[in-house]
């Protein structure tokens, strides 16, 4: 039985740092959003497992906030301003897909090695989580920087943060895990969607952060 | 039920104002509350260095934090005078309209809230959530004004300091794995108190890694050098009162906390010394702000450059770490937070006559506006280290005990602290002398903020009063 528990726990984070690399090829917003919501989906079937296997049920607010918020309203939010934007062009992207994949696999590869040896002596589920959210954390680092577009910015960040999630729900018996769940939540509804993208679009009636790159500092 | 003493009080009375700055309209009376409010969150804070409640799981006050709240409350309140003669005039010329001035009053109180909670948390889990909480409403303030300028230094700011605070939480996360299989599980393996007690025990080479990690992501709220990108805009483009609360405390708050973590690895024989790293950090910091400094055109720009340097000295003095130069790290930053703020307070009336930031467009201000002119003159005097003010007085401290111990660091710590000078005269020399350039309207400014500041500095480089010295002394021990 403790092989199972420990296979589908493994499956599911391993799932995530999958999807995650899915994310990194696409092109395309709307693409993106729906991938971005099978990420959070993934996340929270983790999540959910977790608090199973840990006999945690305050996870299981984690796993419906991951489930409600990322994998519905936040998609759902973000088709319908992409549309109201008018923008369903494709993604620029600062480096092509084939250097970005390798510069993912190096990622993956580092934080493995990093992980895998500090933690030896660590609870092997515990170990895994945390190696694998650090991939996610790292493969959503590596999207914001090669991505220009406000939106997928975004996703890249909460991308970031649903590797977070993994690694508190991995850490058997953190505590605050639903309030730093929330408080992340919270901060990407409030500042992202609310404020950012409708003044921008107010102010420039784009969402790409190259036109807002007119002004860099003093030089202008 | 919790008693109502004074760690409470420092966080409800911001909390209640806050809320109750967001329902009232009209600027006069919210401006007048806001000034109530931080004031009693001072007195408050004030009364808790002659009596201290014991630590629960959620709150602690020891001599650290109680060094840290005294000085973001009283800057939080003489920067809350300053901005309703600010804020006033900016809302005359239509830069701000009433609902905007409604919610930045909310939000100066809300800043409050976050940066007393992050200071007196106990709780590594908590303590991250208030900074969080203290940059989400930050990047509203600085994106307030709604100019193309001021929404990409909110967005960088909101980019960068994501990021940062997602790379600290994961190096929290990374803290409590250390701890439970020492502490055990839940609650009590993210109390500050009991992961000191215990530290000594916990994984080594996790450790190491948290702190990587916590380096790298409250470094960035620090502003340390390869991470300092937001800060240089996120100044420029806020309401100055903003600017002078960013660089004067909000800094401060996530240096402190990364001096916490600093004491957890210091306790542990076999992890890493965080000392060499933070020293490294510091350098580089204080070298590249001061060449920038050279090239600056806008005046609150350069001084944001100029916090860089100032947080580069202070994380190199408490990298050092040993009494001394915990010591002058500890003096410093208090110096430099009520000087810098001195500068910000102004520099946005300065900013205010002339109708622009530029400095090409300034010249002549002891002429025009002696009391602006001299006050800025003062404050880079002190700002730049000269004595007798207070920062050359904690500079000195640092230098010396740097030499007696890594002779070629103090060198290069001097020579960044030269260059510095050099540029702040330069541009302070067009800024106050010379002839009269741009408007010079009459300013309707308050200076006593900015002239008590400097008072406290001037005085603090006189004499600086036996129990401060004492208090500072039993800090820099704490610290190790």
């Amino acid at each position: 039985m403790r092989g199972l528990v420990f296979d589908i726990a493994h499956m599911l984070a391993g799932g995530l740092v999958l999807v995650s690399f899915m994310q990194l090829y696409q092109d395309r917003l709307y693409a993106l959003l729906n991938i971005f919501a099978l990420h959070a989906l993934v996340l929270a079937l983790s999540v959910a497992w977790q608090a199973y296997i840990q006999d945690a049920p305050h996870l299981y607010v984690t796993a419906v906030i991951a489930l409600v918020f990322k994998a519905i309203v936040i998609p759902v939010v973000l088709h319908r301003i992409i549309v109201r934007l008018g923008i369903h062009r494709e993604i620029e992207q600062v480096v092509r897909v084939g250097p970005t994949m390798l510069l993912g696999m190096g990622l993956v590869a580092l934080s493995m090695v990093v992980m895998l040896r500090v933690t030896a002596e660590a609870d092997p589920l515990a170990r895994e989580d945390l190696a694998f959210a650090l991939c996610v954390v790292l493969l959503g680092l590596l999207m914001m920087v090669t991505r220009r577009n406000a939106v997928s910015q975004v996703v890249g960040f909460m991308s970031i943060e649903n590797g977070l999630v993994l690694a508190a729900t991995g850490a058997k018996g953190m505590p605050l895990v639903v309030e730093i769940s929330i408080a992340f939540s919270i901060l990407i509804a409030f500042i992202v969607i609310g404020i950012f993208l409708f003044r921008i679009r107010e102010r420039f009636d784009t969402v790409d952060i190259q036109a807002l790159d007119r002004f860099r500092g003093e030089r202008s | 039920m919790m008693p109502f003493d004074a760690v409470t009080a420092v966080l409800v009375i911001p909390a209640a104002a806050a809320a109750l700055l967001a329902a009232l309209p009209g600027y006069r009376i919210t401006a007048r509350i806001n000034v109530l409010a931080t004031l009693l969150t001072f007195l408050a804070a004030l009364s808790l260095t002659m009596e201290r409640p014991a630590p629960g799981p959620y709150l602690l006050i020891d001599d650290l934090n109680n060094v840290f709240i005294v000085l973001t409350t009283f800057v939080g309140f003489t920067t809350s005078v300053f901005s309703a003669t600010y804020i006033g005039h900016e809302l005359e010329i239509g830069r701000l309209t009433p609902t905007f001035l409604r919610f930045y009053h909310a939000m100066y109180q809300v800043l409050m809230f976050a940066m007393n909670l992050a200071l007196v948390a106990n709780n590594i889990g908590l303590m991250w959530v208030a900074i969080e909480l203290a940059t989400l409403t930050t990047v509203l303030m600085v994106g307030i004004y709604r100019t193309h300028e001021a929404l990409e230094a909110a967005w960088k700011y909101f980019i960068l300091g994501s990021v940062g605070i997602a790379l600290a939480l994961f190096g929290t996360i990374l803290i409590y794995m250390a701890a439970r299989p020492v502490i055990g599980e839940g609650l009590p393996a993210m109390v500050w108190t009991n992961l000191l007690a215990r530290a000594a025990e916990f994984d080594p080479a996790l450790l190491n890694v948290a702190f990587v990690f916590l380096l790298l992501g409250y470094g960035t709220k620090v502003g340390l050098a390869p991470l300092h990108a937001w800060l240089p805009d996120a100044h420029a483009e806020g309401p100055t009162p903003i600017s002078a609360v960013l660089s004067g405390l909000l800094l401060n708050v996530a240096l402190y906390a990364l001096l916490r973590f600093k004491m957890l690895l210091a306790t542990n024989p076999n992890a890493v010394a965080p000392g060499p790293l933070m020293v490294t950090l510091g350098l580089i910091s204080l070298i590249f702000a001061s060449f920038m400094l050279y090239r600056r055109r806008d005046i609150k720009r350069m001084f944001a450059y100029s916090s860089i340097e100032h947080m580069g000295i202070i994380t190199f003095a408490f990298g050092m770490g040993g009494p001394l130069a915990n010591f002058a790290g500890l003096l410093h930053m208090t110096m430099h937070s009520l000087t810098k703020s001195a500068i910000f307070f102004a520099v946005g009336h300065i900013a205010q006559v002339k109708g622009t930031q530029k400095i090409a467009d300034m010249g002549g201000l002891t002429e025009t506006n002696p009391a602006l002119g001299w006050g800025l003159v003062l404050g880079v005097v002190a700002i730049a280290g000269l004595p007798p003010l207070g920062i050359f007085m904690s500079e000195f401290l640092l230098v010396t005990s740097t030499f007696a111990r890594q002779p070629w660091l103090a060198i290069l710590l001097v020579m960044g602290i030269l260059i510095a000078l050099g540029a702040l005269f330069l541009r302070l020399n067009s800024i106050a002398f010379g002839e009269p350039r741009g408007p010079s309207g009459k300013a309707t400014a308050s200076y006593l903020p900015m002239y008590s500041h400097l008072a406290l500095v001037f005085g603090a480089g006189i004499y600086l009063p036996p129990a401060v010295v004492t208090w500072f002394q039993n800090v820099a021990k704490l610290l190790g």
